[in-house]
């Protein structure tokens, strides 16, 4: 069964019932269990939880201290193309802005890998709007080809692909996929992705499952917050990590958590999230998922990242640029896609982590473990 | 107290050490110090061979170190002797710790992948220290498949949980004909003492060490409990028993059939 299917079977108002009604008694329960039920991760997710935010970031920091020890990955994303087809009302790459637009060829993402690499990074994620005429597996493929030496880690966020497609990306040494279905609430997704082929629901829930099948080792998931009540969206984002994560059993699952952030478009989330918000959103999706990497960007700001650092978070990107060819040219004038937040370069982060007492990890993977490719 | 002898090389301490998950390469020299021990593992896809002094080799002194690279990450046969042969290449030893873990949640090591890979490794003449699970019978085989010891988990990695497979590893010590090393999930020095009081060669620990709140003390105490686990056995203890002794024993026929 694909999840759209287990999907048509939750009943989301019940789910938001539950998660509003847990009593003190559930949250206790939930927090003293060593495999959280679905129940245990309702009651995480409740106004109840929120009261018990010390106790709950307590059971996560030690969760992820035991599985993932006291280190930190990080990694950058290079951004390939801001080109799109889409209309999200809450992008800065919707076609509808007015932005200086590109793709960049080869060699400048090579420029751009170059920059990333002095910086430290070994992991890096490329990142594209959906163009197909511009970004399509080809050029992934050739984007791959051209900096795969210069990184043991990549993983693409680009628009979802065919099954034939991800099968040659990863062959081409890309291990991880990541794909954020921004909302699993049906009417929701239809608002706020009015026009493009993003605007199909299932196609986008479905790819990832094709990733799985094409053998990526790390499938990435999240939620855009703030367009949603967050309580049921994360209960539902946990519901898809937990479906992954069993019918893809040799790939890691990975959970952001990226927060609307002012976009050029002037887009104000509906449904705001302050950061105790964010923070319940973490550790409860860290007890829902004790082994999944948490992904946070550079859309939050110092205090928070910081704060996250210690509690659940596993991989973070740092120093980054949201516009392609931002990095070896500090005034490319192309557009970008979100402001960032937490603007200190890769190594004052890396330092950050050292003083909370966290290895930066900027190896965490190594290219010869995939399978030998022609050069 | 003896030296384990793995391969041919002998090493005084009976505790190795993992050196994942400590909160920085000095913190991690500094425990490997502590604990007393002469092996450390090192995961070769975390090394960055390009870099000319990677951190976690160069806060180490390679010169007292028995080094043993290990595989994980690898989730399949395949993947496992790739890093096996990097990791020949970037530390200069046939040492392999192997490890081949498919799934990435509990990293419970694959048993048909680890003795395919095994038997690859040794005909490519490394020195195979396989991760695997507490099964005897899998210990056998890796064992005729030329392996320099087996190592049983006691528990999943990183999960502090303890001697869990305590029946199994037995069976695995009174079976074994190379080293037997408990890895994987000791959490507490009294944890270690046990797995050498059954008999085991030698415990490979980390995350109970890494994530201690004190690291380097923690070190010592897996030092200070393996070695008095390891007085323990020489010392040769006492049989053990609660048992009241019948007032009318079961036997006692055979007196009075003696005294008729």
């Amino acid at each position: 069964m694909s999840f759209l299917e287990e999907l048509s079977t939750v009943d989301t108002e019940n789910i938001a019932r539950r998660i509003e009604s847990a009593s003190d008694a559930e949250v206790d329960r939930a927090l003293s269990r060593e495999r959280a039920s679905v129940d245990d991760i309702l009651a995480l997710l409740s106004p109840a939880a929120a009261r018990r935010l010390e106790d709950l970031a307590e059971r996560s920091a030690s969760l992820t201290r035991r599985r993932f020890g006291c280190t930190m990955t990080l990694y950058a994303p290079l951004y390939v193309s801001n080109e799109c087809v889409n209309a999200c009302v809450y992008c800065g790459f919707s076609r509808r802005l007015q932005i200086p637009r590109m793709t960049l060829d080869v060699d400048t993402v090579v420029r751009e890998a170059d920059v990333l690499r002095s910086q430290g990074f070994r992991h890096v994620l490329l990142v594209s709007g959906e163009n197909p005429r511009s970004v399509d597996a080809r050029y992934v493929e050739a984007v791959v080809r051209a900096v795969r030496s210069r990184f043991h880690s990549i993983s693409i966020e680009t628009a979802p692909f065919e099954s034939h497609e991800y099968a040659r990306i990863a062959k081409e040494g890309v291990d991880g996929l990541a794909l954020y279905q921004e909302t699993y609430l049906a009417q929701v997704y239809r608002e706020v992705h009015p026009v493009g082929p993003k605007s199909r629901f299932d196609r986008r829930i479905e790819a990832i499952e094709r990733g799985g099948e094409a053998g990526f080792r790390s499938l990435g998931i999240g939620a855009l917050l703030g367009l949603s009540p967050f309580r049921v969206e994360m209960a539902l984002l946990a519901l898809h990590g937990r479906y992954l994560s069993r019918r893809f059993w040799k790939s890691r699952i990975a959970v952001s958590f990226p927060r609307i952030r002012p976009t050029p478009g002037g887009f104000s989330p509906p449904h705001p999230l302050d950061d105790r918000d964010l923070v319940q959103s973490v550790c409860a999706m860290r007890l829902a998922l004790p082994d999944a990497d948490l992904v946070l960007s550079t859309r939050e700001p110092p205090h928070l990242r910081d704060g996250l650092m210690s509690l659940g978070i596993t991989r973070m990107s740092a120093g980054s640029r949201t516009n392609p060819g931002g990095y070896a040219s500090e005034h490319s004038r192309s557009g970008r896609q979100f402001a960032i937040e937490d603007d200190r370069s890769p190594a004052e982060i890396a330092r950050v982590l050292s003083q909370k007492g966290l290895e930066p990890l900027w190896k965490d993977f190594d290219r010869s473990i995939h399978a030998p490719t022609s050069p | 107290m003896l030296p384990v002898v793995i391969a041919g090389v002998a090493l005084r301490s009976r505790l190795f050490i993992g050196t994942g998950k400590f909160s920085s390469p000095a913190v991690m020299a500094q425990a490997v110090e502590a604990s007393g021990s002469d092996l450390i593992t090192v995961a070769i896809r975390r090394v960055d061979i390009d870099a000319p002094s990677d951190s976690t080799l160069s806060a180490l002194d390679l010169s007292r170190l028995h080094l043993l690279p290990n595989t994980s990450g690898a989730r399949d046969a395949d993947e496992a002797i790739r890093l096996a042969k990097l990791a020949r290449a970037a530390c200069g030893t046939t040492w392999i710790k192997l490890e081949v873990t498919p799934d990435p949640n509990y990293l419970l090591p694959d048993p048909i992948e680890t003795l395919r890979a095994a038997e690859q490794l040794v005909k490519l003449g490394f020195t195979v220290l396989p991760y695997m699970n507490a099964d005897p019978v899998l210990a056998k085989h890796l064992t005729e498949a030329g392996c320099a010891t087996v190592m049983p988990l006691a528990a999943p990695i990183g999960s502090n949980l303890g001697l869990r497979t305590r029946d199994q590893i037995g069976i695995i010590i009174e079976q074994a004909s190379v080293p037997v090393v408990v890895d994987a999930g000791l959490g507490m020095p009294s944890h270690a003492a046990e797995a050498i009081e059954l008999g085991a060669d030698a415990v490979l620990v980390n995350t109970a060490i890494a994530i201690a709140h004190d690291p380097v003390t923690m070190a010592r105490a897996f030092r200070f409990a393996v070695e008095a686990a390891c007085l323990a056995r020489d010392a040769g203890p006492g049989d053990r028993a609660v048992r009241a002794r019948a007032s009318s024993p079961l036997t006692g026929f055979l007196r009075d059939e003696g005294s008729a």
